[in-house]
């Protein structure tokens, strides 16, 4: 398995949605789990989470979304991560959490999208689904 | 690889900041990779000037970092951060907060933030932050903040680190004061003291002001005073006046000479650090090996007494170091 003290992890909240409980124990979990994690807070632009994971070097990004915007800006986000070169499930493994009907997840994976996860979801197989992604990364020799 | 790096340098360079992203996380992750990086770029650091911010936990570093950010970004230098946060003893991870107080600027072009954990540095800094602002230094940030974690009394290493190093208190910490009058304060260029809406700043004015009386034969002799700015991060409040002190200190330090004083102090720690990490390494290796052993098998019989074994390994030692 990869060296989780090396992974780095950007949980970001875009747009206004002020929602961030999930965020923040999705963060702390990741932590708990041995990650490098940097919290963007909320209120964050697509083009803010990007750079940050641009100047962060992360290789994982998680956004998590409860106001319903996020057929908007995760494409967006998809999108400016590509500009960078950084392609999704290659450099940097995106994870989608919080209000999100299934149609959307269906359609967001199928975009890059590794995984979404809605209310309720243990924090075990967040931390399982993102060991998973990681050895899928380019960097860490997949 | 080699000419992997050579792209990755040369991008850097020309201020590509995935590139600069990414040089940062080689000399953070591999002992190896961060000799090269650094053997290459040292040649063109030496122009950026380190200011450190340090502190105790919670007391607004962060918060008035992103308010001295603006302020240097409107006199138009370029600014690189290293904030650094502790890494969890226990499970190894760490939550990297202190950015999510700078978000604004993430986007400017001339500013570049960098999350650090400490992964097991004592000091309030990581093992890798000085080889991270050489990087950025190289890649053309004048300005670098360094914020340590929130640090207690024997955090110092700020020191061996900064140009300048700004300590932010604040009201209301009780005991904590008496550890910034027994250790930061030695290291201290200029005092903020943040959350000055709170109440009791006075009381920290004063007791600072006193502990800062009783060197003053030190500081007539250096010919700086360290100054108390009261800030509120918030509002802005004392942050300009701050932010003049920064520049007052970096104008003293060129022209009294103490800031060649500093970096050749600064370039004998890092000389220093560096042979002892090698050296200890080397150490390691020849203790793991069958001959060595044998030895301390013989001290623990009492054959050998323990300095005339390691008489011995320092002999084979001295080959090691030039391999
Ligand atoms: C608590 C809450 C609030 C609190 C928020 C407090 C806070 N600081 O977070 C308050 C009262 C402020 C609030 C306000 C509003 N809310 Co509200 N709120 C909720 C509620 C009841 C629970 C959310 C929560 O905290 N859950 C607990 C956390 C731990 O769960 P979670 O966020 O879902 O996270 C889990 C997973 O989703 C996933 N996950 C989440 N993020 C991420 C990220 C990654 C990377 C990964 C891997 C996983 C992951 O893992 C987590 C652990 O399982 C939900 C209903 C619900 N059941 O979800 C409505 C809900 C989200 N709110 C809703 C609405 C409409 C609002 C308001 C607009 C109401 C209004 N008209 O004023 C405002 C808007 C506020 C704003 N500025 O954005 C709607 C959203 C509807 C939609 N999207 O279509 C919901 C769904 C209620 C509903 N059924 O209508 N709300
Ligand atoms: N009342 C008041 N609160 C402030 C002020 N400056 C910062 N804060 C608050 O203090 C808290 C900590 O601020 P940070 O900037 O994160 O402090 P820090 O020193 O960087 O914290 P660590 O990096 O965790 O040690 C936040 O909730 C800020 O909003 C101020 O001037 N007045
Ligand atoms: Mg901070």
């Amino acid at each position: 398995m990869v060296d989780r003290s090396k992974v780095r992890v950007v949980v970001a909240k875009p747009g206004l949605d002020g929602h961030d409980r999930g965020a923040k124990v999705v963060a702390r979990a990741l932590k708990e789990a041995g990650y490098e994690v940097i919290y963007t807070g909320i209120r964050q632009t697509p083009e803010q989470i990007v750079e940050t994971v641009v100047q962060e070097d992360a290789s994982v990004l998680g956004i998590s979304i409860l106001s319903g915007a996020h057929m908007v800006l995760i494409p967006k986000i998809l999108r400016l991560l590509e500009e960078k070169g950084l392609k999704p499930g290659e450099d940097v493994a995106v994870f989608a959490g919080g209000i999100i009907p299934p149609d959307d997840a269906e359609e967001l994976k199928k975009m890059g999208v590794f995984e979404v996860f809605g209310p309720g979801t243990p924090l075990k197989a967040i931390i399982e689904a993102v060991d998973k992604a990681v050895e899928n990364l380019k960097r860490f020799g997949a | 690889m080699a000419e992997e790096l050579d792209g990755l340098i040369d991008l850097a360079l020309k201020g590509d900041k995935k590139a600069i992203a990414r040089l940062i996380t080689l000399v953070e992750n591999d002992e190896e990779k961060a000799k090269e990086v650094i053997q290459r770029v040292y040649p063109l650091t030496g122009k950026a000037y380190v200011v450190g911010v340090t502190g105790p936990p919670g007391s607004g570093k962060s918060t008035l970092l992103d308010k001295l950010i603006k302020l240097a970004r409107d006199e138009g230098h370029r600014v690189g951060v290293i904030a650094v946060d502790p890494t969890s003893p226990f499970t190894g991870g760490a939550l990297l907060g202190d950015r999510l107080r700078m978000q604004r600027h993430s986007t400017d072009p001339g500013v570049f933030i960098r999350s650090m954990a400490t992964r097991g540095a004592l000091g309030g800094l990581a093992k890798a932050t000085n080889d991270a602002i050489k990087v950025l230094d190289a890649s053309g940030y004048d300005l670098i903040f360094v914020e340590t974690v929130g640090v207690g009394q024997i955090e110092v290493d700020i020191v061996k680190t900064a140009d300048t190093v700004v300590l932010v208190t604040v009201p209301g910490l009780g005991d904590e004061v008496q550890a910034i009058k027994a250790g930061l304060m030695e290291v201290a260029d200029i005092f903020a003291i943040n959350k000055a809406d709170r109440e009791g700043v006075e009381m920290v004015y004063l007791e600072l002001k006193m502990a800062l009386e009783f060197e003053r034969d030190k500081w007539k002799e250096l010919g700086w005073e360290p100054p108390i700015v009261e800030t509120t991060a918030f509002t802005l409040r004392g942050v300009r006046p701050l932010w003049e002190a920064i520049k007052r200190h970096m104008e003293y330090m060129e022209s009294s000479g103490r800031l060649r004083e500093r970096r050749t102090f600064r370039a004998r720690e890092e000389v220093k650090t560096i042979i002892a990490s090698s050296v200890a390494k080397r150490v390691e290796e020849r203790l793991a090996e069958g001959e060595a052993k044998e030895l301390i098998d013989e001290v623990v019989e009492r054959k050998l007494d323990p300095y005339s074994a390691s008489r011995i390994v320092m002999e084979k030692l001295k080959e090691d170091l030039w391999r």
